[in-house]
């Protein structure tokens, strides 16, 4: 499936396109399928977004997962400092990445 | 320590306040962030992964408690309580948020600091020796030299748009702590058979994807020709470095191409050119400069006395401080490296405690360190068993320095929006790996540096133990590099062989420094003893 996935303009903070707006957490990821450039132009022409682009993505039994490691690292936060990623009650977090 | 002019604040605030509107206008919608990016960049402010990522100038790797306590309160205020010291001796702050940012670069302001010139195709922040004023083998405190440097860098109009970005060390003793031939250009700072000041210059050093060691361009500069020349150096660079490609464009790749030889005539055309143009600030300025370099009040008659009874400070005294020149003295370096930590990160708290410890002990001064730790450069010997006690109580006493546990690391792919792979999990994994700081120490000296991608931001051309983060496929591999140094004895790393996954690279480090315990002669580091015996060894235990 195709993401989307840019920063939030004043906070920088990581978002995800839900499929109406844009979401802190990957899981509520929707695949935008051809419509990525469409989208991202006209939502950063609107300033919800900005820095936004197309990844590849999967479906899994936890959630939407991006395919490339780098992107993973992105949805969840620093590996090394899981007190600060998503999920920061769980030490395993790490493993959602890699 | 330098103190602002008001020509200095007016030039800062004034930037802060235009920076202001700039943001104002761009969270309005008047600016798109194509437009908005270069303006953001021109004061530090990148997006990185997770979010905008705020790299402060620490200018020549100095601060004072004050400055140093604000950088802990911003990272509590406006970041999540943390910042990470970089090995151009900068903090970079994680999570700012734009809105904050103007406040952020008007309370550095307050205390001197700004974050102008730390990206973008300029000169950049401009790094010396830490124990700068304080060491033993030192001709003369760099500082005032680097000073006059920034100051003549600082928004200058021809230099602002160079081919790429440019990195200047100055240092001035013949202990090279600062990698000084890495770097565009450095500068040594020396004294000729007359007693004369001037400068020794090398060009066109640097890391990135294109290693290279600066040869020497010129043995002496006058004094009150340094900043002639230097001018002299970048014009030539300006006009002919590589523009059409971003990664032939830094003066490494011109000097290598022109050789050295024709640099170097090209520099000294343009610079006899330059002599008939009165540039060079007058010497009242540095010597203006200087006066606020002038030696802290040492106490002549403090004792050179140290009680080691305590074994686990031995040990930190041993392995993390160096001789002072004031007798009585002592130079103390606090390694932001713990066992399984991250380098070059410190908590607000831990930030904000040393601050407080320089205040008290090291007459309000401080370091950064090109190996991301910090210094504090002048304490008095009987102050320090007590100003160790408190370090270590706040997780800073890690006796380590310049060992297998003293690891620099780029932010890598847990931070970096441009990396392969992670540096950080490998540095603690192989911290962890080699245990407690006495476990270190007995390997003794090795300078084990890791990148995350090939802009070398960690070092790993230079490290007696160089790793390189790549992507294999989609997956993280690192590169394992041999021979690297930095200083007097500069050598570039060379890689050793296919590369590892990362608990591979943990374990082929270890045997490597198996091997070199088994070869070790005499006072041997295990730099000489590879330099002695070669790579085949190493390769035959790793690879077997
Ligand atoms: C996280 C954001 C960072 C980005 C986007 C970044 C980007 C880059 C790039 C593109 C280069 C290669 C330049 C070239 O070869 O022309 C480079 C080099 C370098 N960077 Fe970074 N870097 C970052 C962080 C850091 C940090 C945290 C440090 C210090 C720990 C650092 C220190 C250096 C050094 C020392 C070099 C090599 C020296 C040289 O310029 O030849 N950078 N960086
Ligand atoms: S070396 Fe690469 S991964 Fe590491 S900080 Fe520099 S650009 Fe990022």
């Amino acid at each position: 499936m195709k993401i989307l996935t840019g920063n939030d303009l004043k906070t920088g903070a990581v978002i995800w396109w839900t499929g109406v707006g844009w979401s802190l957490n990957v899981n509520d990821s929707t695949d935008v399928g051809e419509h990525g450039a469409a989208i991202i132009a006209r939502e950063e022409g609107a300033q919800n977004v900005f820095a936004a682009y197309v990844v590849d993505g999967v479906k899994t039994d936890e959630g939407v997962r991006p395919s490339h490691i780098k992107e993973r690292i992105r949805a969840l936060g620093p590996t090394v400092r899981p007190d600060l990623t998503l999920k920061p009650s769980d030490p395993e977090a790490v493993n959602w990445v890699i | 320590m330098y103190k602002y002019d008001e020509y200095d604040q007016q030039m800062v605030d004034t930037r802060v306040a235009e920076f202001r509107d700039q943001v104002r206008r761009r969270i309005a919608g008047d600016l798109t962030e194509d437009q908005f990016k270069p303006l953001r960049l021109q004061n530090g402010l990148y997006l990185q992964l997770h979010a905008y990522m705020l790299r402060v100038a620490v200018p020549y790797g100095t601060l004072n408690s004050t400055q140093m306590t604000l950088l802990g309160d911003i990272a509590d205020k406006y970041d999540r309580g943390y910042g990470h010291f970089t090995t151009r001796q900068n903090i970079q702050y994680n999570w700012i948020k734009l809105e904050d940012t103007p406040d952020i670069l008007a309370e550095l302001a307050t205390v001197e600091m700004h974050a102008i010139q730390t990206s973008g195709n300029c000169i950049r922040n401009i790094s010396s020796d830490q124990f700068a004023g304080a060491a033993e083998d030192e001709i003369l405190d760099p500082r005032p030299y680097a000073e006059l440097l920034r100051q003549w860098s600082s928004f200058h109009p021809e230099f602002l748009v160079l081919p790429r970005k440019f990195k200047i060390a100055v240092i001035a003793s013949e202990t090279d702590r600062a990698a000084m031939r890495l770097h565009d250009i450095g500068i040594k700072m020396v004294k000729n058979d007359a007693g004369e000041i001037g400068a020794q210059f090398y060009a066109g050093g640097g890391m990135g994807r294109t290693p290279m060691i600066a040869p020497l361009i010129r043995e002496f500069v006058p004094i009150h020709q340094l900043i002639t020349y230097a001018e002299a150096c970048l014009r030539v660079y300006n006009r002919y470095g590589r523009r059409d490609n971003k990664y032939k464009a830094r003066i490494k790749i011109l000097v290598h191409e022109l050789g050295r030889d024709e640099y170097v005539r090209q520099v000294e055309e343009e610079f006899a050119h330059l002599l008939t143009q009165p540039i060079e600030p007058p010497l009242a300025e540095l010597e203006r400069i200087k006066a606020h370099f002038v030696d802290p009040a040492f106490d002549a008659a403090a004792s050179d006395e140290l009680d080691l009874t305590d074994p686990d400070f031995r040990l930190w005294v041993e392995r993390n401080t160096t001789p002072h020149k004031q007798p009585g003295y002592i130079i103390a370096t606090v390694s932001l490296k713990p066992v399984g930590g991250i380098p070059g990160d410190a908590t607000a708290d831990q930030i904000r405690l040393m601050a407080k410890l320089a205040k008290d002990h090291s007459f309000d001064e401080l370091r950064v360190t090109h190996a991301q730790n910090i210094v504090f450069p002048h304490v008095r010997k009987s102050d320090l068993y007590t100003v160790w006690k408190a370090l270590d109580e706040a997780g800073l006493g890690t006796a380590n320095l310049d060992t297998v546990g003293d690891i620099i690391a780029c932010p890598g792919l847990d931070y970096c929006s441009l990396a392969n792979a992670r540096s950080i999990p490998v540095a603690q994994k192989i911290s962890e790996r080699f245990g407690s700081a006495r476990k270190q120490a007995e390997i003794g000296e090795l300078k084990l540096k890791i990148s995350g991608c090939i802009n070398a931001c960690g070092h790993h051309h230079a490290g007696h133990i160089g790793i390189l983060g790549v992507d294999k496929k989609g997956l993280e591999n690192y590169q394992l590099l041999f021979g690297g140094s930095e200083g007097a004895d500069t050598s570039l790393a060379r890689i050793i062989g296919p590369g590892f996954t990362e608990d591979g690279v943990v374990d082929a480090i270890e045997k490597a420094t198996q091997v070199y315990l088994a070869n070790k002669q005499g006072e041997e580091r295990f730099l000489d003893t590879y330099r002695r015996i070669g790579m085949e060894p190493f390769k035959e235990a790793i690879y077997g």
